[in-house]
């Protein structure tokens, strides 16, 4: 192992700050002060004042102590974090996509309405749904709208006692959060021994209070929900709808798709599986996909092309649409970076995602499952999918290190941790999704350095328990964090003068 | 006191699945979660608390909101209470808003949740476990 991090020794821009100090200029006389209403100016904005170079130093090395698929492997379960091909972000910041406004004219735009229209086909083919909308921003966002969707669905037959929705205990916080948001009661049902939905809980929760079931496929276990016929059919019987949450959509692209297992609203994260880097706060994108009779309930507005006139348009005439969630057209950028990856990939290319992905995840469940240490919870004569969540309690049975400590002694040897303690139905968590990108050779870096920390644990623990020592950051104080976060410059500044 | 491994596991107080605490006081109850729960959470940073005079249904599958007693936020997940019993919350812990920590320090004392009124309690303690039964329940998790 031989791993340093960037350690600079970098203070806030803020305190870099020089009064006076000027890094622009701008044409001509300053102009006179425009029309501010007076009680919206301020006399003292404390901005930070610096050169050009200063500004590019500073942001260069807190860069350079930063981590992210550009410096190294990232097995984030659940995240999919993959490495994303720069071309897709050179083709997102061409001119005419980057510097078209959203209140041009439509016939100025007429390319990147295609786009959409284009793109809105191959997601609806690719999930086999009958349409879909780029609106929502993000993941949860789209899962948001899928309530709703929900919920004019359920209107419209005039069952408006439907007012829970059904949620497994595996699935991502967002899914019971955004039912919660839309008004539902949330449900939860017991995954069984094998790590699946358990069909007989299930059976037991449906009702006609039923408005969903919302669910992920392969699940946060790395698991495929083999009986996912059945679990439509009980929800269906029951009048209620599937859910698609596209979280792990990276498992089964090209395999099968949602829509043929009997789901009624799919959902996509562009930024996870179709090209657009993320992690970072943003931006991102959460297409929502739909069956033939949820299709009129749509966020407005749709792209629609006009064969008379041969002009795309956006169509704002759907009287049974939710209305409107989001300014102007969704991420537009991301839907870029996505219609690139597509036809980068192909229909093969696609295929072959899948397979490698869920080829990599296997390949360490099964190198790691030799380990004194580790274990799997649940069923392990299958395979996994494109992740998958070990149980690191034999070793903190015997030694007293946590996932937690695994996890950061990981950073010492230049790998980011996996995801950690998710999803809370496995005990000491270590979800790890390697994505289809990572070689052989980066993959047995990773499974020599969990079978190192393993053995360190025994001889050394103190080591893993003061982890990391080679990054930017040492170990952090996660409690004091939470319990009182200073959020801002501000804060800081006051805490400091205490 | 019984012992399920590194957890304590005080006689005299019924247990549930979900690992939350009951002790009898006259026709009250007071909750909280147990040793084991609270280890598993590691350090806890928040306490969201039930409202007083919510009505609670005793934990059952599948978990709806009716059963819930708030929930205890730690830096690895947010778990919600289960109630143990079917009843109305009659006094919550304020403490805990202050100091959450209590919870990972006191979990059978200083750390308990809330008392409530209960409204079936002679059928519903049969669905509970003594200390020895749920010290041979954790040996098997």
């Amino acid at each position: 192992m031989s791993y340093q991090q960037a350690r600079w020794i970098e203070p806030l821009i803020f305190e870099l700050s020089k009064q006076g100090r000027v890094g622009w200029a701008l044409p001509g006389k300053p102009r006179e002060r425009i029309n501010i209403p007076k009680e919206l100016l301020r006399e003292k904005l404390e901005l930070p004042e610096l050169s050009e170079p200063e500004v590019v130093r500073h942001y260069t090395r807190l860069s350079q102590m930063n981590y992210g698929i550009d410096s190294g492997f990232y097995p984030l379960g659940s995240c999919t974090m993959k490495y994303n091909p720069k071309v897709c972000e050179e083709l997102a910041a061409l001119e005419t996509a980057s510097c078209i406004h959203p209140n041009q004219a439509e016939e100025t735009v007429q390319g990147a309405l295609e786009l959409m229209f284009r793109l809105e086909r191959f997601l609806a083919e690719i999930a086999g749904v009958a349409r879909v909308s780029l609106q929502p921003s993000a993941g949860a966002h789209g899962e948001f709208i899928a309530m709703l969707l929900t919920h004019a669905y359920h209107k419209s037959k005039r069952d408006d006692k439907r007012d829970q929705v059904i949620v497994p205990d595996s699935a991502h916080g967002t899914n019971p959060a955004s039912a919660a948001m839309a008004g539902y009661e949330v449900v939860t049902v017991p995954s069984n021994a094998r790590g699946r939905v358990d069909l007989k809980a299930l059976k037991a929760a449906v009702s006609e209070r039923t408005a969903a079931l919302m669910l992920t496929n392969p699940n946060t276990l790395g698991l495929f929900e083999d009986q996912i016929i059945d679990i439509a059919k009980v929800v269906h019987d029951a009048g209620g709808l599937l859910f698609y949450d596209g979280a792990n959509l990276n498992g089964i692209l090209g395999k099968t798709r949602p829509g043929d297992m009997g789901f009624d609203i799919v959902h996509f994260n562009l930024h996870k599986t179709f090209a657009t880097p993320h992690g970072g706060g943003g931006p991102g994108a959460g297409p929502i996909g739909v069956q033939r009779e949820l299709e009129k309930f749509l966020p407005v507005p749709v792209v629609e092309y006009d064969r008379k006139r041969k002009r795309y348009y956006l169509d704002y005439n759907r009287p049974h649409s939710i209305g409107k969630v989001r300014a102007f057209y969704g991420n537009f950028g991301v839907l870029v970076k996505a219609y690139a990856y597509i036809l980068l990939m192909g229909a093969e290319g696609l295929n072959e995602v899948t397979e490698a992905a869920v080829l990599n995840a296997n390949y360490i469940m099964h190198k790691l499952l030799g380990v004194e240490g580790y274990e799997l919870k649940f069923d392990a004569s299958g395979p996994c999918k494109h992740e998958v969540v070990f149980s690191t309690e034999p070793l903190k049975r015997e030694t007293g290190v946590t996932a937690r400590d695994v996890a950061k002694r990981l950073l010492d040897h230049g790998i980011h941790a996996p995801t950690y303690y998710f999803p809370p139905i496995v005990p000491e968590a270590l979800m790890i999704e390697p994505t289809e990108t990572e070689s052989r050779e980066e993959l047995d870096r990773f499974v020599v350095a969990l079978n190192t920390m393993a053995q360190e644990a025994r001889s050394n623990p103190e080591k893993l328990r003061s982890a990391p020592m080679a990054t930017a950051i040492g170990k952090l104080d996660e409690v004091k964090a939470s319990r009182e976060p200073i959020l801002s410059w501000r804060a800081h500044r006051k805490l400091a003068k205490k | 006191m019984v012992k399920a491994g590194d957890y304590d596991v005080p006689d005299g107080l019924y247990y549930s699945r979900e690992h939350e605490w009951v002790k009898l006081e006259g026709k009250l109850v007071r909750v909280g979660v147990t040793d084991y729960a609270q280890s598993k959470l590691g350090d806890v940073v928040y306490v969201e608390l039930p409202e007083v005079g919510k009505q609670v249904k005793q934990a059952a599958e599948p978990k709806i909101k009716e059963m819930e007693l708030g929930a205890v936020e730690s830096i690895k997940a947010v778990s919600a209470v289960y109630s143990p019993l079917s009843g109305a919350v009659k006094e919550i812990n304020a403490a805990l808003q202050e100091r959450p920590e209590l919870v990972n320090t006191s979990p059978y004392n200083e750390g308990w949740i809330c008392v409530l009124k209960l409204s079936a309690l002679e059928a519903e303690l049969k669905q509970l476990m003594d200390a020895k039964a749920y010290a041979e329940y954790l040996k098997k998790l």
